[in-house]
Protein backbone atom coordinates (compact mmCIF):
# COMPACT_ATOMS: atom_id res chain seq x y z
CA UNK A 1 0.00 0.00 0.00
CA UNK A 2 2.47 2.62 0.80
CA UNK A 3 4.64 1.63 -1.65
CA UNK A 4 1.90 2.67 -4.38
CA UNK A 5 2.85 6.22 -2.63
CA UNK A 6 6.62 5.90 -2.39
CA UNK A 7 7.19 4.40 -5.74
CA UNK A 8 5.91 7.37 -7.72
CA UNK A 9 7.02 10.10 -5.17
CA UNK A 10 11.08 9.15 -5.42
CA UNK A 11 10.57 8.81 -9.26
CA UNK A 12 9.10 11.77 -9.71
CA UNK A 13 11.87 13.45 -7.26
CA UNK A 14 14.70 11.69 -9.57
CA UNK A 15 13.11 12.99 -12.53
CA UNK A 16 12.95 16.70 -10.88
CA UNK A 17 16.75 16.84 -9.67
CA UNK A 18 17.61 15.16 -13.06
CA UNK A 19 15.99 17.56 -15.05
CA UNK A 20 17.22 20.66 -12.73
CA UNK A 21 20.63 19.20 -12.86
CA UNK A 22 20.75 18.92 -17.19
CA UNK A 23 19.39 22.58 -16.63
CA UNK A 24 22.04 23.87 -14.72
CA UNK A 25 24.79 22.11 -16.35
CA UNK A 26 24.07 22.67 -19.85
CA UNK A 27 23.01 26.48 -19.17
CA UNK A 28 19.45 26.31 -21.11
CA UNK A 29 17.92 29.78 -20.71
CA UNK A 30 14.60 29.75 -19.36
CA UNK A 31 13.35 30.56 -22.73
CA UNK A 32 14.00 27.14 -23.67
CA UNK A 33 13.42 25.16 -21.10
CA UNK A 34 12.85 26.70 -17.42
CA UNK A 35 13.83 23.98 -14.22
CA UNK A 36 11.52 22.86 -11.91
CA UNK A 37 12.94 25.61 -9.00
CA UNK A 38 12.36 28.45 -11.67
CA UNK A 39 8.86 26.97 -12.41
CA UNK A 40 7.75 26.69 -8.84
CA UNK A 41 8.97 30.23 -8.19
CA UNK A 42 7.42 31.62 -11.52
CA UNK A 43 4.18 29.42 -9.99
CA UNK A 44 4.38 31.73 -6.54
CA UNK A 45 4.87 34.94 -8.16
CA UNK A 46 2.14 34.72 -10.55
CA UNK A 47 -0.10 32.69 -8.61
CA UNK A 48 -2.13 35.70 -8.57
CA UNK A 49 -3.26 35.38 -12.13
CA UNK A 50 -2.79 31.47 -12.33
CA UNK A 51 -5.43 31.18 -9.81
CA UNK A 52 -8.56 32.70 -10.93
CA UNK A 53 -7.56 30.81 -14.45
CA UNK A 54 -7.42 27.70 -12.56
CA UNK A 55 -10.91 28.33 -11.18
CA UNK A 56 -12.38 29.28 -15.00
CA UNK A 57 -11.11 26.64 -15.91
CA UNK A 58 -11.78 24.11 -13.19
CA UNK A 59 -15.54 25.92 -13.04
CA UNK A 60 -16.24 24.81 -16.67
CA UNK A 61 -14.95 21.01 -15.71
CA UNK A 62 -17.21 20.95 -13.18
CA UNK A 63 -20.06 21.66 -14.98
CA UNK A 64 -19.69 19.82 -18.09
CA UNK A 65 -18.85 17.14 -15.52
CA UNK A 66 -21.89 17.10 -14.26
CA UNK A 67 -23.90 17.75 -17.06
CA UNK A 68 -22.19 14.72 -18.26
CA UNK A 69 -23.71 12.67 -15.46
CA UNK A 70 -27.32 14.10 -15.89
CA UNK A 71 -27.41 13.40 -19.73
CA UNK A 72 -25.11 10.70 -19.87
CA UNK A 73 -27.77 8.52 -17.42
CA UNK A 74 -30.45 9.94 -18.50
CA UNK A 75 -30.13 8.66 -21.85
CA UNK A 76 -28.61 5.30 -20.25
CA UNK A 77 -32.10 4.52 -18.30
CA UNK A 78 -34.23 5.80 -21.60
CA UNK A 79 -32.26 3.57 -23.85
CA UNK A 80 -32.26 1.05 -21.99
CA UNK A 81 -36.56 1.56 -21.29
CA UNK A 82 -37.23 1.26 -24.73
CA UNK A 83 -35.07 -0.47 -27.49
CA UNK A 84 -36.70 1.98 -30.32
CA UNK A 85 -34.83 5.51 -28.37
CA UNK A 86 -31.70 3.31 -28.58
CA UNK A 87 -31.73 2.47 -31.55
CA UNK A 88 -32.70 5.74 -32.87
CA UNK A 89 -30.27 7.48 -31.09
CA UNK A 90 -27.34 5.79 -30.17
CA UNK A 91 -25.98 5.85 -33.90
CA UNK A 92 -25.42 9.46 -32.83
CA UNK A 93 -24.17 9.64 -29.61
CA UNK A 94 -21.39 7.59 -31.67
CA UNK A 95 -20.46 10.10 -34.10
CA UNK A 96 -20.63 12.88 -31.40
CA UNK A 97 -17.76 10.99 -29.60
CA UNK A 98 -15.55 10.22 -32.77
CA UNK A 99 -15.86 13.76 -34.22
CA UNK A 100 -12.68 15.55 -32.75
CA UNK A 101 -13.57 18.27 -30.61
CA UNK A 102 -11.32 20.97 -32.14
CA UNK A 103 -12.97 20.28 -35.43
CA UNK A 104 -16.45 20.95 -33.99
CA UNK A 105 -15.63 23.78 -31.52
CA UNK A 106 -15.43 26.63 -33.70
CA UNK A 107 -18.75 25.99 -35.07
CA UNK A 108 -20.37 25.20 -31.78
CA UNK A 109 -18.28 28.69 -30.38
CA UNK A 110 -20.26 30.33 -33.64
CA UNK A 111 -23.68 29.19 -32.88
CA UNK A 112 -24.21 29.34 -29.16
CA UNK A 113 -23.01 33.04 -29.29
CA UNK A 114 -21.36 32.84 -25.53
CA UNK A 115 -17.80 32.14 -24.78
CA UNK A 116 -18.88 29.95 -21.75
CA UNK A 117 -21.28 28.44 -22.48
CA UNK A 118 -19.64 27.10 -26.09
CA UNK A 119 -16.62 26.00 -23.87
CA UNK A 120 -19.27 24.14 -21.63
CA UNK A 121 -20.78 23.03 -24.33
CA UNK A 122 -17.74 21.61 -25.81
CA UNK A 123 -16.31 20.01 -22.59
CA UNK A 124 -19.44 18.27 -22.05
CA UNK A 125 -19.62 16.53 -25.35
CA UNK A 126 -16.03 15.09 -24.80
CA UNK A 127 -17.07 13.90 -21.45
CA UNK A 128 -20.34 12.34 -21.69
CA UNK A 129 -19.80 9.11 -23.74
CA UNK A 130 -17.98 7.19 -21.18
CA UNK A 131 -20.86 7.85 -18.82
CA UNK A 132 -23.51 6.67 -21.50
CA UNK A 133 -21.79 3.91 -22.67
CA UNK A 134 -20.81 2.51 -19.62
CA UNK A 135 -24.32 3.09 -17.93
CA UNK A 136 -26.13 1.18 -20.65
CA UNK A 137 -23.46 -1.60 -20.77
CA UNK A 138 -23.75 -1.86 -16.26
CA UNK A 139 -27.76 -1.39 -16.85
CA UNK A 140 -28.12 -4.40 -18.81
CA UNK A 141 -25.58 -6.11 -16.99
CA UNK A 142 -28.30 -7.75 -14.42
CA UNK A 143 -28.17 -11.28 -13.27
CA UNK A 144 -30.90 -12.77 -15.27
CA UNK A 145 -32.51 -14.62 -12.78
CA UNK A 146 -32.45 -11.58 -10.38
CA UNK A 147 -34.75 -10.13 -13.48
CA UNK A 148 -37.12 -13.51 -13.37
CA UNK A 149 -37.09 -13.16 -9.20
CA UNK A 150 -38.31 -9.24 -9.94
CA UNK A 151 -40.60 -10.74 -12.69
CA UNK A 152 -42.52 -13.42 -10.65
CA UNK A 153 -42.92 -10.50 -7.63
CA UNK A 154 -44.13 -8.02 -10.10
CA UNK A 155 -42.27 -5.82 -10.12
CA UNK A 156 -42.52 -3.42 -13.22
CA UNK A 157 -40.43 -1.65 -14.77
CA UNK A 158 -39.61 1.30 -12.58
CA UNK A 159 -39.55 -1.00 -9.41
CA UNK A 160 -36.81 -3.14 -11.49
CA UNK A 161 -34.93 0.04 -12.52
CA UNK A 162 -34.58 1.47 -8.93
CA UNK A 163 -34.46 -1.51 -6.89
CA UNK A 164 -31.96 -3.87 -9.23
CA UNK A 165 -30.87 -2.02 -12.83
CA UNK A 166 -29.14 1.02 -11.19
CA UNK A 167 -27.33 -0.68 -8.20
CA UNK A 168 -26.34 -3.42 -10.34
CA UNK A 169 -24.60 -0.09 -13.10
CA UNK A 170 -23.19 1.51 -10.39
CA UNK A 171 -20.21 0.31 -10.64
CA UNK A 172 -19.94 0.60 -14.41
CA UNK A 173 -21.42 4.73 -13.76
CA UNK A 174 -18.55 5.08 -10.88
CA UNK A 175 -15.92 3.64 -14.41
CA UNK A 176 -17.22 5.68 -16.69
CA UNK A 177 -17.25 8.80 -14.54
CA UNK A 178 -13.63 8.55 -13.30
CA UNK A 179 -12.71 8.68 -17.12
CA UNK A 180 -15.34 11.84 -18.00
CA UNK A 181 -13.74 13.78 -15.10
CA UNK A 182 -10.08 13.39 -16.98
CA UNK A 183 -12.09 14.11 -20.45
CA UNK A 184 -14.07 16.98 -18.64
CA UNK A 185 -10.43 18.32 -18.17
CA UNK A 186 -9.39 17.81 -21.43
CA UNK A 187 -12.27 19.35 -23.23
CA UNK A 188 -12.15 22.43 -21.53
CA UNK A 189 -8.49 23.26 -22.13
CA UNK A 190 -8.88 22.76 -26.02
CA UNK A 191 -12.13 24.34 -26.48
CA UNK A 192 -10.34 27.34 -24.86
CA UNK A 193 -7.31 26.88 -26.75
CA UNK A 194 -9.92 26.91 -29.92
CA UNK A 195 -11.55 29.73 -28.61
CA UNK A 196 -8.69 31.29 -27.72
CA UNK A 197 -10.33 34.30 -26.25
CA UNK A 198 -9.21 37.00 -23.76
CA UNK A 199 -11.32 39.27 -21.89
CA UNK A 200 -11.34 39.19 -17.95
CA UNK A 201 -12.53 35.58 -16.78
CA UNK A 202 -9.87 33.66 -18.96
CA UNK A 203 -9.08 30.27 -18.08
CA UNK A 204 -5.78 27.87 -18.04
CA UNK A 205 -5.41 27.92 -21.66
CA UNK A 206 -5.44 30.91 -22.55
CA UNK A 207 -3.06 31.89 -19.80
CA UNK A 208 -0.71 29.54 -21.69
CA UNK A 209 -0.82 30.97 -25.57
CA UNK A 210 -0.39 34.24 -24.34
CA UNK A 211 2.37 33.26 -22.35
CA UNK A 212 3.59 31.32 -25.26
CA UNK A 213 3.07 34.84 -27.51
CA UNK A 214 4.92 36.81 -25.17
CA UNK A 215 7.78 34.22 -24.62
CA UNK A 216 7.28 33.58 -21.03
CA UNK A 217 7.83 29.98 -20.98
CA UNK A 218 8.08 29.56 -16.87
CA UNK A 219 4.75 30.97 -16.70
CA UNK A 220 3.63 28.38 -19.75
CA UNK A 221 5.34 25.03 -17.49
CA UNK A 222 3.47 26.76 -14.22
CA UNK A 223 0.17 26.66 -15.77
CA UNK A 224 0.37 22.90 -17.34
CA UNK A 225 1.32 22.11 -14.32
CA UNK A 226 -1.33 23.60 -12.66
CA UNK A 227 -4.10 21.72 -15.33
CA UNK A 228 -2.19 18.37 -14.66
CA UNK A 229 -2.74 19.18 -10.65
CA UNK A 230 -6.54 19.79 -11.51
CA UNK A 231 -6.70 16.67 -13.51
CA UNK A 232 -4.81 14.61 -10.86
CA UNK A 233 -6.83 15.83 -8.23
CA UNK A 234 -10.06 15.00 -10.40
CA UNK A 235 -9.19 11.39 -10.79
CA UNK A 236 -8.15 10.66 -6.99
CA UNK A 237 -11.00 12.53 -5.60
CA UNK A 238 -13.61 10.27 -8.17
CA UNK A 239 -11.96 7.27 -7.15
CA UNK A 240 -12.61 7.81 -3.57
CA UNK A 241 -15.97 8.36 -4.52
CA UNK A 242 -16.13 5.37 -6.10
CA UNK A 243 -14.42 3.56 -3.21
CA UNK A 244 -16.91 4.72 -0.51
CA UNK A 245 -19.72 3.49 -2.77
CA UNK A 246 -18.48 0.52 -3.17
CA UNK A 247 -16.29 -0.93 -0.79
CA UNK A 248 -19.46 -2.48 1.12
CA UNK A 249 -19.88 -4.56 -1.58
CA UNK A 250 -18.04 -4.61 -5.26
CA UNK A 251 -15.21 -6.49 -5.57
CA UNK A 252 -13.34 -3.77 -7.28
CA UNK A 253 -13.25 -1.95 -4.05
CA UNK A 254 -11.99 -5.16 -1.79
CA UNK A 255 -8.61 -4.94 -1.41
CA UNK A 256 -7.00 -9.26 -1.27
CA UNK A 257 -6.15 -9.10 2.34
CA UNK A 258 -9.83 -8.97 3.74
CA UNK B 1 -55.76 -31.84 -3.44
CA UNK B 2 -54.39 -30.86 -6.57
CA UNK B 3 -52.70 -27.97 -6.68
CA UNK B 4 -50.86 -27.92 -10.29
CA UNK B 5 -51.71 -29.69 -13.19
CA UNK B 6 -49.41 -29.81 -15.79
CA UNK B 7 -51.10 -31.11 -19.77
CA UNK B 8 -49.49 -31.89 -22.37
CA UNK B 9 -46.75 -28.83 -22.32
CA UNK B 10 -44.18 -28.38 -24.97
CA UNK B 11 -41.06 -25.76 -25.30
CA UNK B 12 -39.48 -24.64 -28.20
CA UNK B 13 -37.09 -21.82 -28.05
CA UNK B 14 -36.64 -18.94 -30.29
CA UNK B 15 -33.31 -20.86 -31.55
CA UNK B 16 -35.56 -24.12 -32.51
CA UNK B 17 -33.90 -26.47 -29.52
CA UNK B 18 -37.28 -28.40 -28.11
CA UNK B 19 -36.75 -28.56 -23.98
CA UNK B 20 -39.91 -30.17 -23.80
CA UNK B 21 -42.39 -32.50 -25.50
CA UNK B 22 -45.57 -33.40 -24.03
CA UNK B 23 -44.50 -33.14 -20.14
CA UNK B 24 -47.10 -33.65 -17.93
CA UNK B 25 -46.88 -33.67 -14.06
CA UNK B 26 -50.20 -33.46 -11.23
CA UNK B 27 -48.66 -31.53 -7.92
CA UNK B 28 -50.64 -32.28 -5.21
CA UNK B 29 -51.01 -29.48 -2.22
CA UNK B 30 -48.13 -29.84 0.21
CA UNK B 31 -46.49 -32.69 -0.81
CA UNK B 32 -42.72 -32.90 -1.65
CA UNK B 33 -41.96 -33.72 -5.16
CA UNK B 34 -38.96 -34.33 -6.77
CA UNK B 35 -37.86 -33.96 -10.64
CA UNK B 36 -35.28 -36.37 -11.35
CA UNK B 37 -33.58 -36.08 -14.95
CA UNK B 38 -30.21 -36.19 -16.51
CA UNK B 39 -28.70 -32.47 -17.09
CA UNK B 40 -30.38 -30.36 -19.78
CA UNK B 41 -33.26 -32.38 -20.36
CA UNK B 42 -35.57 -29.30 -19.57
CA UNK B 43 -36.24 -29.44 -15.98
CA UNK B 44 -35.79 -25.81 -15.49
CA UNK B 45 -37.41 -25.00 -18.23
CA UNK B 46 -40.37 -27.17 -16.60
CA UNK B 47 -40.23 -25.05 -13.57
CA UNK B 48 -39.95 -21.68 -15.19
CA UNK B 49 -42.90 -22.28 -17.05
CA UNK B 50 -44.88 -23.83 -13.64
CA UNK B 51 -43.41 -19.91 -12.43
CA UNK B 52 -45.03 -18.40 -14.89
CA UNK B 53 -41.31 -16.89 -15.72
CA UNK B 54 -41.75 -18.61 -19.60
CA UNK B 55 -44.64 -19.24 -22.19
CA UNK B 56 -45.54 -22.72 -22.97
CA UNK B 57 -45.68 -23.12 -27.15
CA UNK B 58 -47.90 -25.94 -26.54
CA UNK B 59 -50.53 -27.56 -23.76
CA UNK B 60 -51.61 -26.26 -20.46
CA UNK B 61 -50.87 -25.30 -16.94
CA UNK B 62 -53.88 -25.31 -14.46
CA UNK B 63 -54.48 -24.26 -11.26
CA UNK B 64 -57.74 -25.60 -9.87
CA UNK B 65 -57.99 -23.89 -7.09
CA UNK B 66 -55.86 -21.08 -8.51
CA UNK B 67 -52.32 -19.65 -8.60
CA UNK B 68 -51.03 -19.42 -5.12
CA UNK B 69 -48.21 -16.65 -3.97
CA UNK B 70 -45.01 -18.95 -4.67
CA UNK B 71 -41.33 -18.93 -4.05
CA UNK B 72 -38.06 -19.56 -6.49
CA UNK B 73 -34.61 -20.64 -5.61
CA UNK B 74 -32.56 -21.08 -8.44
CA UNK B 75 -29.26 -22.91 -8.52
CA UNK B 76 -27.06 -19.71 -7.74
CA UNK B 77 -28.17 -17.99 -4.91
CA UNK B 78 -29.03 -15.02 -6.89
CA UNK B 79 -28.26 -12.55 -4.24
CA UNK B 80 -28.10 -8.66 -4.73
CA UNK B 81 -23.87 -8.60 -3.52
CA UNK B 82 -25.13 -4.43 -2.77
CA UNK B 83 -27.53 -5.39 -0.27
CA UNK B 84 -27.58 -7.56 3.56
CA UNK B 85 -28.78 -10.29 4.24
CA UNK B 86 -31.66 -8.77 5.42
CA UNK B 87 -32.39 -6.47 2.96
CA UNK B 88 -32.24 -9.01 -0.03
CA UNK B 89 -34.52 -11.22 2.20
CA UNK B 90 -36.66 -8.21 2.59
CA UNK B 91 -36.76 -8.06 -1.37
CA UNK B 92 -40.29 -10.14 -1.98
CA UNK B 93 -42.16 -7.69 0.68
CA UNK B 94 -40.33 -4.55 -0.13
CA UNK B 95 -41.98 -5.26 -4.41
CA UNK B 96 -45.34 -6.44 -2.46
CA UNK B 97 -45.25 -3.33 -0.87
CA UNK B 98 -45.13 -4.22 3.38
CA UNK B 99 -44.55 -1.56 5.17
CA UNK B 100 -41.15 -1.39 6.46
CA UNK B 101 -40.95 -2.25 10.21
CA UNK B 102 -43.11 -5.44 8.85
CA UNK B 103 -40.90 -6.28 5.87
CA UNK B 104 -38.06 -6.02 8.44
CA UNK B 105 -39.78 -8.86 11.33
CA UNK B 106 -40.75 -10.42 8.74
CA UNK B 107 -37.45 -11.24 6.87
CA UNK B 108 -36.04 -11.99 10.31
CA UNK B 109 -38.10 -14.05 11.36
CA UNK B 110 -37.12 -15.96 8.08
CA UNK B 111 -33.90 -15.47 8.50
CA UNK B 112 -33.45 -17.25 11.84
CA UNK B 113 -35.65 -20.12 10.15
CA UNK B 114 -33.09 -20.82 8.17
CA UNK B 115 -30.59 -20.84 10.99
CA UNK B 116 -29.13 -17.36 10.12
CA UNK B 117 -30.37 -15.40 12.80
CA UNK B 118 -27.68 -12.99 14.05
CA UNK B 119 -26.26 -12.85 10.27
CA UNK B 120 -29.09 -9.71 9.38
CA UNK B 121 -26.55 -6.92 8.56
CA UNK B 122 -23.61 -9.65 6.99
CA UNK B 123 -22.74 -8.91 3.15
CA UNK B 124 -23.31 -11.50 0.52
CA UNK B 125 -19.69 -11.45 -0.03
CA UNK B 126 -19.03 -12.15 3.75
CA UNK B 127 -20.90 -15.51 3.59
CA UNK B 128 -19.86 -18.95 2.52
CA UNK B 129 -21.75 -20.98 -0.37
CA UNK B 130 -24.33 -22.25 1.82
CA UNK B 131 -25.10 -19.20 4.04
CA UNK B 132 -25.88 -17.71 0.85
CA UNK B 133 -28.27 -20.75 -0.01
CA UNK B 134 -29.69 -20.50 2.89
CA UNK B 135 -30.25 -16.46 2.03
CA UNK B 136 -31.78 -17.56 -1.07
CA UNK B 137 -34.66 -20.12 0.49
CA UNK B 138 -35.35 -17.56 3.69
CA UNK B 139 -35.81 -14.77 0.65
CA UNK B 140 -38.55 -17.26 -1.13
CA UNK B 141 -40.31 -18.21 1.64
CA UNK B 142 -40.53 -14.51 3.07
CA UNK B 143 -43.97 -14.31 1.58
CA UNK B 144 -45.22 -17.75 3.21
CA UNK B 145 -45.84 -19.02 -0.12
CA UNK B 146 -47.96 -21.92 -0.52
CA UNK B 147 -45.77 -23.56 -3.66
CA UNK B 148 -41.60 -23.39 -3.39
CA UNK B 149 -40.14 -24.30 -6.75
CA UNK B 150 -36.04 -24.97 -6.02
CA UNK B 151 -34.14 -25.79 -9.50
CA UNK B 152 -30.79 -27.71 -8.21
CA UNK B 153 -30.31 -24.95 -5.42
CA UNK B 154 -27.34 -27.58 -3.68
CA UNK B 155 -25.74 -28.88 -6.59
CA UNK B 156 -22.94 -26.37 -6.18
CA UNK B 157 -22.61 -26.87 -2.57
CA UNK B 158 -20.06 -29.52 -0.95
CA UNK B 159 -21.21 -32.85 0.17
CA UNK B 160 -21.16 -32.08 3.65
CA UNK B 161 -22.90 -28.79 3.42
CA UNK B 162 -25.54 -29.82 1.12
CA UNK B 163 -26.42 -33.14 3.92
CA UNK B 164 -27.11 -30.39 6.55
CA UNK B 165 -29.09 -28.08 4.19
CA UNK B 166 -31.50 -31.26 2.98
CA UNK B 167 -32.04 -31.95 6.39
CA UNK B 168 -33.03 -28.39 7.49
CA UNK B 169 -34.81 -28.25 3.99
CA UNK B 170 -36.83 -31.03 5.49
CA UNK B 171 -37.24 -29.66 8.66
CA UNK B 172 -38.62 -26.31 7.29
CA UNK B 173 -40.94 -28.49 4.94
CA UNK B 174 -42.44 -30.32 7.81
CA UNK B 175 -43.00 -26.94 10.27
CA UNK B 176 -44.35 -24.83 7.13
CA UNK B 177 -45.96 -27.25 4.85
CA UNK B 178 -45.41 -25.43 1.50
CA UNK B 179 -45.78 -27.59 -1.38
CA UNK B 180 -42.29 -28.22 -2.09
CA UNK B 181 -41.13 -28.73 -6.21
CA UNK B 182 -37.35 -29.77 -6.08
CA UNK B 183 -35.41 -30.37 -9.25
CA UNK B 184 -32.14 -32.27 -8.99
CA UNK B 185 -30.02 -34.85 -10.95
CA UNK B 186 -29.10 -36.89 -8.45
CA UNK B 187 -30.88 -39.89 -7.86
CA UNK B 188 -29.70 -40.16 -3.71
CA UNK B 189 -30.73 -36.66 -2.90
CA UNK B 190 -34.33 -37.19 -4.62
CA UNK B 191 -34.90 -40.15 -2.70
CA UNK B 192 -33.74 -38.74 0.55
CA UNK B 193 -35.68 -35.75 0.15
CA UNK B 194 -39.71 -36.61 -1.44
CA UNK B 195 -42.64 -38.65 -1.15
CA UNK B 196 -42.58 -38.50 -4.87
CA UNK B 197 -40.38 -38.52 -7.79
CA UNK B 198 -41.21 -37.69 -11.74
CA UNK B 199 -38.26 -38.99 -13.03
CA UNK B 200 -37.52 -37.03 -17.12
CA UNK B 201 -36.79 -38.12 -20.39
CA UNK B 202 -33.31 -36.67 -22.21
CA UNK B 203 -34.65 -34.02 -24.24
CA UNK B 204 -37.12 -33.42 -25.06
CA UNK B 205 -38.10 -34.08 -21.70
CA UNK B 206 -41.31 -35.34 -20.81
CA UNK B 207 -42.16 -37.24 -17.22
CA UNK B 208 -41.49 -40.72 -18.25
CA UNK B 209 -42.15 -42.48 -15.04
CA UNK B 210 -42.78 -41.81 -11.39
CA UNK B 211 -41.96 -43.28 -7.63
CA UNK B 212 -43.51 -43.09 -4.38
CA UNK B 213 -40.74 -42.66 -1.41
CA UNK B 214 -42.63 -44.43 1.33
CA UNK B 215 -40.38 -43.43 3.86
CA UNK B 216 -41.56 -41.62 6.95
CA UNK B 217 -40.48 -38.16 8.03
CA UNK B 218 -38.77 -37.11 9.96
CA UNK B 219 -35.92 -38.24 8.07
CA UNK B 220 -32.59 -38.65 9.82
CA UNK B 221 -29.04 -39.78 9.11
CA UNK B 222 -30.00 -42.88 9.76
CA UNK B 223 -32.95 -43.26 6.85
CA UNK B 224 -29.60 -41.88 4.55
CA UNK B 225 -27.71 -45.31 5.90
CA UNK B 226 -30.88 -47.97 5.92
CA UNK B 227 -31.11 -50.79 3.46
CA UNK B 228 -34.23 -49.33 2.78
CA UNK B 229 -32.67 -46.55 1.52
CA UNK B 230 -30.05 -48.17 -0.60
CA UNK B 231 -33.02 -50.19 -2.52
CA UNK B 232 -35.43 -47.51 -2.94
CA UNK B 233 -32.12 -45.48 -4.78
CA UNK B 234 -31.14 -48.50 -6.90
CA UNK B 235 -35.28 -48.72 -8.19
CA UNK B 236 -34.73 -44.76 -8.88
CA UNK B 237 -31.97 -45.22 -10.87
CA UNK B 238 -33.42 -48.08 -12.85
CA UNK B 239 -35.90 -45.81 -13.94
CA UNK B 240 -33.65 -42.84 -14.65
CA UNK B 241 -31.66 -45.29 -16.45
CA UNK B 242 -34.45 -46.39 -18.54
CA UNK B 243 -35.79 -42.97 -18.91
CA UNK B 244 -32.33 -42.34 -20.69
CA UNK B 245 -32.43 -44.59 -22.74
CA UNK B 246 -36.30 -43.98 -23.93
N1 LIG C 1 -33.43 -19.47 -23.35
C1 LIG C 1 -33.06 -20.55 -24.05
N2 LIG C 1 -32.89 -20.45 -25.39
C2 LIG C 1 -32.52 -21.55 -26.09
N3 LIG C 1 -32.32 -22.77 -25.58
C3 LIG C 1 -32.48 -22.92 -24.26
C4 LIG C 1 -32.85 -21.83 -23.41
N4 LIG C 1 -32.94 -22.27 -22.15
C5 LIG C 1 -32.62 -23.58 -22.19
N5 LIG C 1 -32.36 -23.98 -23.45
C6 LIG C 1 -32.03 -25.37 -23.88
O1 LIG C 1 -33.10 -26.19 -23.52
C7 LIG C 1 -32.61 -27.41 -23.03
C8 LIG C 1 -33.14 -27.68 -21.64
O2 LIG C 1 -32.58 -26.72 -20.76
P1 LIG C 1 -32.85 -26.73 -19.20
O3 LIG C 1 -34.31 -26.65 -18.96
O4 LIG C 1 -32.01 -25.68 -18.60
O5 LIG C 1 -32.31 -28.18 -18.77
P2 LIG C 1 -31.94 -28.74 -17.32
O6 LIG C 1 -32.36 -27.75 -16.32
O7 LIG C 1 -32.65 -30.04 -17.22
O8 LIG C 1 -30.47 -28.95 -17.31
C9 LIG C 1 -31.11 -27.36 -23.09
O9 LIG C 1 -30.68 -28.01 -24.27
C10 LIG C 1 -30.81 -25.89 -23.16
O10 LIG C 1 -29.65 -25.67 -23.91
MG1 LIG D 1 -31.19 -26.60 -14.99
Amino acid sequence: MTARFIAPAVMGLLMLVLWEAIVRLAEIPPYVLPGPVAVARTLVADWGMLAPALGVTLTITLEALAAAVIVGVLLAVLFSLSRWVELSLFPYAIILQVTPIVAIAPLIIAWANDVDLSLLICAWLVAFFPILSNTILGLRSVDHNLLALFELYGAGRWKTLIYLRLPAALPYFLGGLRISGGLALIGAVVAEFVAGTGGNASGLAYRILEAGYQLRIPRMFAALVLISAAGIAIYLLLSLLSHLLLRRWHESAIGPEE
Amino acid sequence: MQLVGVRGVAKVFANGVKALDGASLDIEAGEFLSVLGPSGCGKSTLLRLIAGLTPASAGTIEWPAGKPDLGFVFQEPTLMPWATALANVELPLKLGGVARSEREARAAEALDHVGLAGFERTWPRELSGGMKMRVSIARALVTRPKLLLMDEPFAALDEITRRRLNTDLLELWQRTRFTAVFVTHSVFESVFLSQRIAVMSTRPGRVLSELAIPAPYPRTEAFGTSAEYAALCRLASAQLSEAMAA
